[in-house]
């Protein structure tokens, strides 16, 4: 080995040492606020500006407990997750349904309302939020869980719809001609065989729905007035400004209300990511 | 691209076109009633919800914002286009307009560089890669509104913890009340939004530089080109249309933005963090002023439209489909 590439490996070895160290610390950045919740709800207000970084001394569970006691977190909980499911049953059938369609007949005007469709992604619920409020009143739909559900559903459609197309699309002709030859009509061949093929995509599909379902926070804010229908990030925002003083047990409710989402991530990473990537890598 | 549509689906356009031939054999149009009758039987649903729900509201938005209406009652006091010339002398407005143009230059100059550095080194092979990226993406899971009660205390003026670390390594000078002061309101803003979306970017960058091949790469090391000389000459050109997403999709979350806003500073101090989506919920839902609000939400929608339009035209082109596939969910 010559002098010259010696040091060219101590440079690139002292190179790949200062990027480790690098990432370490952006891990240590998106890891300290978390962790600040977490061990914070063992604290009570004054060790949390007197100790702050420490662990508890003593540990409080009482934030945690205290919670994990109350009837309205469960019930919050409960709200999100029907909320989240009706929502994503909705989304995903009528999705398929159009999708099986538009990818597979032929018919004049078929590429007019699929634009129409994928341009409804230019209409998120922020723009949209005020007229929704004031059409949803007028149907009655205020402090009614259908009135977060359907507009969920009906503002879901598009990526649904364009993911499960490319998908449909994929599927050969010879399974329906076969499929047809066996007696099978179009609706046989749409419920059993061509969603059963299209597991995969609807798995995708519907983790989308259920985390922007389970994170939406603007239309369950102006629809549901009513404690009794909370969903979990207006239960967050609630105890907030109910707990303003008490930081510990802020972090604490704060912390149980992740869980749910970082245990979903955990069990549905590999279909979300699948799901946000699948078209952006394409080009 | 109609000849690329047609490969990807085998046969479908083998089916008879739906338009009434001339004459018209009563089998063929038996045959093409009952394919209208499963096309609409299967369209209808969505295309109701999707209508109702959807469009409906942008027209009713552009009803709205005609008239001068609290919401009692129907709407009666017609004012014309008065809601629109309003908003061109409201200070909160168009300091909403200056302020979503500040955060979209700093995502552009900031998040979506770091983004893409950070996928970069995780795409090599490095420890711990795997750990790293599910780390990363995890504040993206998190809702706008956890997110925003967790950083309204890490933040808070005195002894939150943000100023606790500042004064254990002796950066007391850097202390500051963050979100309740208007010079650095925005700032804070931008923090928080990079630790919760950075991770997003990177997903998306990692799946694009997943897409380029190592051969590439390989022959530039073999012609002697440094890892600068690579990233700049194959590695950014190839992976083009995925940057251009990451910034179709940060500009439109900005148009947009309201959660994380409304959660940490509700807009103030005295409207220095205020949004377009914040003003509109001001005036809609707490103020009574459903016509201005209304206006509001429909230059929302020009904006994104306009945008939108232009930004397809000139700039995406072939890449639309990675749009439109990750959009909603930069909200």
């Amino acid at each position: 080995m010559t002098v010259t590439s010696e040091a060219a490996l101590r440079r690139s070895r002292t190179r790949s040492v200062l990027l480790q160290l690098l990432v370490a610390v952006l891990a240590a950045i998106v890891v300290v606020p978390l962790l600040f919740a977490a061990i914070g709800g063992f604290k009570n207000t004054s060790q949390l500006s007197y100790n702050a970084f420490g662990l508890p001394d003593p540990w409080v569970p009482s934030n945690y407990i205290d919670i994990i006691l109350s009837f309205s977190f469960w019930r919050q909980l409960a709200n999100s997750v029907v909320i989240a499911l009706a929502t994503t049953v909705i989304v995903v059938g009528l999705a398929a349904m159009a999708a099986f369609v538009f990818a597979r007949f032929a018919f004049r005007g078929r590429e007019v309302i699929f634009t129409l469709f994928a341009v409804g992604l230019m209409f998120p619920f922020a723009v949209a939020i005020l007229p929704l409020f004031v059409l949803l009143r007028s149907l009655g739909l205020l402090d009614n869980p259908l009135g977060v559900i359907l507009p969920q559903a009906a503002f879901g459609l598009p990526v649904t719809i364009i993911i499960l197309r490319q998908f449909f699309r994929t599927i050969p002709r010879e399974i329906e001609e076969a499929a047809t030859i066996d007696g099978c009509g179009t609706f046989g061949f749409f419920w059993r065989i061509l969603l059963p093929m299209a597991r995969p995509a609807l798995a995708t599909v519907s983790v989308l729905a259920i985390v922007a379902s389970w994170n939406n926070f603007f239309l369950p804010l102006v629809i549901l007035n009513d404690p009794g229908w909370w969903t979990i990030p207006l239960g967050v925002q609630q105890f907030y400004g109910e707990y303003s003083s008490d930081t510990g047990r802020i972090l604490a409710y704060i912390m149980l209300a992740m869980v749910p989402a970082l245990a979903f991530y955990g069990v549905a990473e590999r279909q979300l990511i699948g799901g946000l990537t699948a078209g952006a890598s394409k080009g | 691209m109609t000849s690329q549509l047609a490969a990807a689906r085998p046969g479908v356009d083998a089916d008879p076109p739906l338009r009434a031939g001339p004459g018209g054999d009563p089998r063929r149009a038996r045959r093409r009633l009952k394919a209208f009758a499963v096309i609409a039987g299967y369209l209808t649903p969505a295309l109701v919800l999707f209508g109702l729900l959807v469009l409906a509201p942008i027209g009713v938005a552009i009803y709205l914002s005609t008239y001068k209406w609290n919401g009692l009652g129907p709407p009666t006091n017609f004012i014309g286009l008065d809601n629109y010339t309003r908003m061109l002398g409201d200070e909160v407005f168009l300091g909403d307009l200056r302020r979503g143009g500040l955060l979209i230059l700093l995502s552009l100059v900031i998040q979506l560089p770091l983004s893409l550095f950070i996928a970069v080194l995780l795409n090599r092979r490095m420890r711990g890669r795997a750990f790293y990226r599910l780390l990363f993406f995890a504040p993206y899971m998190l809702s706008e509104v956890i997110t925003g009660v967790l950083f309204s205390l890490i933040l808070a003026p005195e002894d939150g913890l943000a100023n606790q670390i500042l004064a254990a390594v002796g950066l007391e000078a850097l202390q500051s009340s963050w979100l309740s002061e208007p010079s650095t309101v925005m700032m804070s803003l931008f923090m928080v939004m990079c630790w919760k979306y950075f991770g997003f970017h990177m997903i998306i960058y990692l799946a694009g530089l997943q897409g380029i091949p190592k051969e590439l790469h390989e022959a530039a090391e073999i012609d002697g080109a440094t890892r600068w000389r690579a990233f700049w000459h194959i590695t950014l050109p190839l992976l083009g249309p995925t940057i251009r997403i990451s910034v179709f999709l940060s500009v439109i979350g900005a148009i947009q933005l309201f959660d994380l806003v409304w959660v940490l500073t509700s807009g103030g101090p005295i409207h220095s963090s205020e949004t377009m989506a914040v003003t509109m919920f001001q005036f809609g839902f707490k103020r009574a002023n459903i016509g201005y609000g209304a206006a509001i939400s429909v230059v929302m929608f020009l904006l994104s439209l306009i945008f939108a339009l232009a930004y397809q035209r000139f700039v995406l082109r072939r890449d639309t489909e990675g749009a439109i596939t990750t959009m909603r969910d930069q909200r």
